[in-house]
């Protein structure tokens, strides 16, 4: 099997201390596979295992290389792993400069190269680093050091690069400032990334693939929609962010109101004016708080999205007044958050025709064509 | 009154012990540093002890030991055999190895305490990158304590030029061989040679002070350098 061959394929079973861990999952060899779960449910001892740095049992095989496998005592050092490590915090060597950190990885030898090198210029500029080359980790701000972080580790030329909370010790705005360049990275480069989260926003925006741990358990594992319609694995997040992704094309440009027009499987969203090609496909993620359910199509309503769709699925929580309801409007699902009482007095049902109306879009970014940097 | 022909041998003999003992004390105690710094052996805190012995245990104990281990019964005296001699007491050799034992503590405490201070993580993220134990060491664990090795190179040349009561226990008084600055300066005032005594006395205490002074603001130096 071809496509298993070029896949990375993970076990890891055991305990440190009183945590005990027990996860298997597969995630492609491209794209952005997140690891998702709360803090403390293991997500990052999972990291270190690939990497080397720590060890349990299990087995890991990346592509045809197989890095652990305890049947045949066969276990890696983090130095013969052709692996690429972003820590929570930078982690930049301080006694060296940002070029001289950039170029720590890159003349070590003795590993496994991935067919593509990435040059030295193409990863400074696809992360926007070139202006701080000559200064020293401790003249930068956080987002810059993550940067650089990422770019060293590109620059040892990893089949597999691991992130482990990258943007969690960043404030709001050096967050909005990084995640372009993550997104860049996820058009350019044709190495997986293994993106260890907490944040549920960060992933929707970021991952093809999702990992979902709870207290060192595998709770699922699938491409991100598929996971992100599934209303068992509710509360996250404390539910705020909860939410689907969908794919939608550009369809026209409103320059009049200055507005686009999405196309999603016939059905029209309008968003904002976004400075996007016609045919261009993007990705657009809807909170189950921001949608709300009309059994007949309403009126009169500043709502500019009203999509008709039918029910496939009701879970509602006897703890709290809430319910989550599954949307099908024809290709793509919709979550809604809704009350109990509203769900009754409506008569909502598995099957049942409705119009949901959305109240926000989050778009992120196209997701074919690149247009960073 | 004064005769530099006479001064000066104890004060070169004084400074060859302290380079020599600073270069042993530097190759013994990185590897001490470093295992009591990444060791989790239970019992690394045992060693770290017998380590730090010479900083309570009265020079004169450390020597009587030392002159029995190095004497022609002991070790030393079966090492000295080996090229001739009889034993490594009362010998240049003798009082070397003498004060990198007596120095060790010195030495290995700001070792180990820097190699500690930056943790784990830079040597990890190294590993991640490509780096065999080996390499790391020397291009990151080693630049990073850097501050730790010139205050532990310091110290340990400078408890070496002051000491007294290890090299009379065990090299006695020969001059060119162990006459050293503190045993002149003891045996000057012993024989009212005050001049001599004054001499040597007023160079150390003005060296000491110099030593310690440079080694302070370049710490602070590099402290603000890397912040």
């Amino acid at each position: 099997m071809k496509s298993d061959i070029e896949a990375i394929a993970a076990r890891f079973a055991g305990s440190l201390g009183a945590f005990s861990l027990d996860v298997a999952f597969k995630a492609p060899m491209r794209g952005i596979t997140a690891i998702f779960g709360p803090s403390g449910c293991g997500k990052t001892t999972v990291l270190r295992c690939m990497a080397g740095l720590s060890r349990m049992a299990g087995r890991l095989r990346v592509g045809e290389e197989v890095w652990q496998d305890d049947g045949t005592g066969v276990f890696r050092k983090p130095y013969e792993r052709s692996v690429g490590y972003v820590f929570q915090e930078a982690s930049l060597f301080p006694h060296l400069s940002v070029r001289k950190n950039l170029e720590y990885g890159a003349g070590r030898a003795g590993r496994s190269r991935p067919a593509s090198v990435l040059r030295f210029d193409d990863v400074v500029e696809l992360l926007g680093i070139a202006g701080l080359l000559e200064r020293w980790p401790a003249a930068l701000s956080g987002g810059e050091r993550q940067r650089v972080a990422v770019g060293r580790a590109l620059l040892s030329q990893p089949r597999l690069l691991l992130m482990d909370e990258p943007l969690s010790g960043l404030d709001h705005g050096a967050k909005e400032e990084i995640l372009p360049y993550f997104e860049a990275l996820h058009e350019t480069l044709s190495i997986p990334i293994l993106y260890v989260s907490h944040d549920l926003r960060e992933v929707a925006r970021l991952a093809d693939t999702m990992v979902v741990l709870s207290a060192g358990k595998q709770v699922c594992d699938g491409p991100i929609q598929e996971i992100l319609e599934r209303l068992d694995l509710s509360p996250w997040d404390g539910d705020f962010e909860t939410g689907v992704v969908l794919h939608a094309r550009v369809a026209a440009q409103d320059r009049e109101f200055r507005m686009t027009r999405l196309d999603h499987q016939g059905q029209l969203i309008s968003i904002p004016a976004a400075d996007l090609k016609l045919g261009e496909e993007v990705r657009l993620r809807i909170r189950s708080r921001d949608v709300a359910l009309a059994t007949a199509k309403p009126q009169g309503t500043s709502v500019r999205n009203i999509l008709s769709g039918k029910i496939t699925e009701i879970v509602e929580d006897p703890e709290t007044a809430f319910a989550e309801v599954l949307v099908d409007i024809g290709g793509g699902r919709l979550r809604a958050r809704i009350t109990r009482d509203a769900s009754a007095e409506l008569g909502l049902a598995k099957g049942k025709p409705v119009y949901a109306l959305i109240k926000s879009i989050s778009f992120d970014r196209p997701t074919s064509s690149s247009r960073w940097p | 009154m004064f005769d530099p022909t006479e001064v000066w041998p104890p004060i070169r003999l004084t400074l060859e012990l302290a380079a020599c003992s600073t270069a042993l004390l530097l190759l013994v105690g990185t590897p001490i540093a470093w295992w009591l710094a990444r060791s989790k052996a239970r019992w690394k805190e045992a060693i770290a002890a017998v380590a730090a012995l010479p900083l309570v245990l009265p020079p004169t104990v450390l020597g009587f030991y030392l002159l029995l281990a190095l004497g022609p019964e002991g070790p030393g005296g079966w090492l000295a055999s080996s090229y001739g001699s009889r034993s490594l007491a009362f010998s240049f050799q003798g009082i070397v190895m003498g004060s990198v034992i007596y120095s060790l503590p010195f030495v290995v405490q700001p070792i180990r305490n820097a190699f500690e201070s930056f943790g784990e993580r830079p040597l990890e993220a190294a590993a991640t990158l490509g780096a065999r134990p080996w390499d790391a060491f020397w291009t990151i664990a080693v630049p990073l304590a850097r501050p730790g090795f010139i205050t532990g190179a310091v110290l340990g040349f400078a408890h070496t030029i002051g000491e007294f009561g290890v090299v009379l226990m065990i090299g006695g008084n020969i001059p060119g061989e162990t006459k050293v600055l503190s045993i002149a300066v003891y045996e000057y005032v012993e024989t009212l040679q005050w001049g001599h005594a004054h001499l040597l006395s007023g160079g150390l205490l003005v060296f000491s002070f110099a030593v310690i002074f440079s080694t302070m603001v370049l710490q602070k130096r590099m402290q603000r350098a890397e912040a």
